[in-house]
């Protein structure tokens, strides 16, 4: 009787200490972090290998003839023959890059040492054996014995994998990532670096942020601090808590329409006549794409702004004023540090957001590929209205228009993950100085 | 020094003159035909039921009134002869003046040091051996530089509850002001806080006009030379604290102190 009572008993505690709801939150944090970890393998494990010189593997088919290239794949196709996919490059010769072949058809593989790996400036990726240099030309023969001239200012590195040692490999890939960091992108941005994209990236998120979030941290503090509680106060707010739930092409449209067509071109009339009818400022550009985006942040920069200065107990206010501090110097020495965590935590939101955002881009100054960077050593130095590539957009394009789908995967990849390592330094950077922030300035510290 | 204390009728010179002070919050009136003088250099008490307005009184005095909405006054209060409701006064250089020390105690969440000196900063004192000194007085007067003299640069959040109520009296007096209103200063506080409070009240008695509202007799009769009995709005009585505890002239005043009643 008395154990009876006491199951009873630990059975209602258990629910009583909300223990099930305890382990749904666990739950749903693990769920969370491992869907987390799954997209980043996936990103890494696809794209950081692509970078890895691998061997050149030359087979003899039943046919008599040869194939060289890298083995990318190896398959069991539908009707439950093995398959190989070979990246044979010379798409000057070949058509296209890569080629499935079945396993019984292939009578040895070899990896010969004297086999090239060409980076060209064009078609792609040449594997070939040399035959001789002649002065500016290098003759060249592929698996098939077909002769290719290759002029050596096309080509851009040249090695033979099947005799470079893990050491030589390693200073090649290292190689490689510096230049996926630093280059120019090549071939329709299939290949080469992504230094434009890269920088056009933080230089918009940086021009976005100087722009957005002064202003919200503002319009957040008028709204609290000073403006008189009433309808009009209270619609304004309404008005700013849904305009973070608009989609963000409106923003773009908005941004095409506002800023290009109506800043952009009163600003050409007034300054750039001589150059009309081409525009100046009156076409997409870096200033008005950030300006967008900015637009796109503001509303929760105020609201967070809103909500950190409402956090404050009315104690701090009321003995800063009992001082004689006048509600300025209230505001600046006292809330304002008080509630930047808070800011902060907005602000962070909102420009990861911001910097992954890509459909207001595309129609307010993103290109495939600009010729020119926003930045450079020609006066005026800042040449905000020139157009600028974008790593987003650059997903989306070498992801979805080129007609090389299957070259472009690993680049894809790689430009995720650039994007997201962008994201989250600059996030990084800011809830470090929000960290730091609340513990100059909570009030529970100790 | 000891203090002349004379009969209620005979307050010469006194510092706070209240005339027919009425005050509205919206619609509904909180404070009704209010006069009496404060004496120069005493400690008043301001005692009586809970919401019968004492908080609403000395909040007018320092204008802390000013940031409520809606709130409208009448009558006139008067401090060494300027007219503290007048709305072209200058609120800034009054509240130098009028200090206030409040229930809850409510340091910045910044260090002991700038905390004291906070009033000093924004009146744009920048002389570090001013500030310096400032301080050490200031955290004197208010008992407590023994305990936090190592520690003036630490946050102030790391204080206790009795010695941030202390703090945030240093921190009142450290402008120098010649009125210090409080408001249930020791409501919060354990007993031997609420002793060293109630020492250094009788200790700053000497310097400083101290305006005290409290629910605790004992306390009001061992810190004040009068007190003011108010009920609903109205003062009913004011006299010698003496007097007050043991000879009240109302009836309502001896059933709230004797806690018949409240
Ligand atoms: N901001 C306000 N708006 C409207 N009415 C208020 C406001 N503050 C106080 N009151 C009212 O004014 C009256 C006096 O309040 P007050 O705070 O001065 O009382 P109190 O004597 O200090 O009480 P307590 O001892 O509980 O602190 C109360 O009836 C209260 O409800
Ligand atoms: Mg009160």
């Amino acid at each position: 009787m008395n154990s009876i009572s006491q199951t009873k008993q630990s059975k209602n505690n258990f629910l009583h200490r909300g223990e099930p709801w305890v382990w749904a939150s666990g739950a749903a944090l693990a769920f969370i972090l491992v869907m987390i970890v799954l997209l980043l393998g996936v990103v890494v494990a696809n794209g950081l290998p692509a970078f890895w010189p691998k061997d050149l593997i030359e087979a003899r088919l039943k046919d008599g003839s040869r194939v060289l290239g890298e083995i990318h794949r190896r398959e069991i196709n539908g009707d439950g023959v093995a398959t190989v996919q070979f990246k044979v490059g010379n798409r000057d010769l070949l058509g296209l890059d890569f080629k499935w072949l079945s396993q019984p058809e292939i009578i040895s593989e070899s990896r010969p040492v004297d086999a090239v790996v060409l980076e060209r400036r064009e078609y792609g990726n040449f594997f070939g054996y040399l035959q001789k240099t002649d002065g500016a030309k290098a003759v060249f023969t592929d698996a098939a014995g077909r002769i290719k001239e290759i002029a050596l200012i096309d080509i851009i590195r040249s090695y033979r994998p099947n005799r470079m040692n893990l050491l030589d490999k390693t200073g090649l890939y290292a190689t490689r990532l510096v230049e996926l960091l630093w280059d120019e992108p090549r071939e329709s941005n299939t290949e080469g670096g992504l230094f434009p994209a890269i920088f056009g990236t933080v230089l918009m998120i940086f021009l976005m942020s100087i722009l957005s979030f002064p202003l919200g941290v503002i319009a957040g503090i008028y709204l609290r601090e000073y403006a008189k509680p009433g309808i009009l106060v209270t619609m304004v707010r309404i008005a700013v808590n849904n305009l973070a739930g608009i989609p963000s092409i409106v923003y773009g449209i908005f941004g095409l329409g506002f800023f290009i067509y109506g800043m952009g071109g009163a600003i050409d009339q007034l300054f750039f006549p001589q150059n009309l009818p081409t525009p100046t400022f009156g076409t997409g550009g870096i200033l008005w794409a950030s300006l967008t985006l900015g637009l796109l942040t503001v509303p929760v920069v105020i609201v967070s702004t809103e909500e950190a200065l409402g956090a404050i107990p009315k104690g701090i206010r009321e003995a800063s004023l009992a001082c004689g501090a006048t509600r300025y110097q209230t505001l600046t020495r006292l809330l304002l540090p008080m509630a930047s965590p808070g800011i902060l935590t907005g602000f962070i939101l909102a420009m990861a957001r911001a910097a992954g955002e890509v459909a207001p881009l595309m129609i307010t100054g993103v290109v495939k590929l600009a010729p020119t960077m926003p930045i450079d050593t020609s006066f005026p130095f800042f040449h905000l209205d020139r157009k600028f590539m974008h790593l987003g957009f650059h997903i989306y394009d070498i992801g979805f228009q080129s007609p090389n789908v299957e070259a472009t995967k690993p680049m894809v990849y790689v430009t995720t993950l650039l994007l997201l390592l962008i994201v989250v330094l600059m996030t990084g950077t800011a809830i470090h100085l929000r960290n730091t922030m609340k513990k100059r300035y909570t009030l529970t510290d100790v | 020094m000891t203090k002349r204390i004379s009969t209620i009728s005979e307050i010469a010179n006194p510092i706070v003159e209240i005339k027919g002070l009425n005050l509205f919050y919206g619609d509904s009136q909180a404070l009704f035909d209010v006069s009496f003088n404060i004496p120069r250099q005493m400690v008043t008490a301001l005692i009586g039921p809970s919401g019968c307005g004492k908080s609403t009184l000395i909040r007018c005095l320092n204008r802390m009134n000013d940031l409520i909405n809606g709130l409208r006054t009448e009558g006139s209060i008067k401090i060494d002869g300027i007219e503290v409701l007048d709305p072209e006064l200058d609120v800034i250089a009054h509240r130098y003046r009028v200090g206030m020390v409040f229930q809850k105690s409510n340091p910045f969440p910044k260090s002991i040091y700038e905390n004291v000196i906070f009033g000093l900063r924004i009146a744009g004192i920048k002389d570090k051996s001013v500030l310096d000194e400032a301080v050490e007085q200031s955290l004197k007067r208010a008992a407590i530089w023994e305990e936090v003299k190592e520690r003036l640069h630490k946050s102030a959040m790391g204080l206790s509850g009795g010695q941030m109520q202390r703090l945030c009296i240093a921190r009142a007096i450290a402008v120098n002001p010649e009125i210090i209103l409080m408001d249930e200063p020791c409501s919060a506080l354990d007993p031997r806080a609420t002793a060293a409070i109630e020492d250094l009240i009788r200790e700053l008695r000497s310097e400083y006009t101290i305006i005290i509202v409290t629910h605790n007799m004992q306390q009001a009769a061992r810190v004040s030379d009068y007190t003011a009995y108010m009920y609903l709005g109205k003062l009913v009585e004011y006299d010698l604290t003496g007097k007050i505890f043991t000879a009240p002239s109302h009836r309502e005043t001896e059933d709230y102190i004797s806690g018949r009643f409240g």
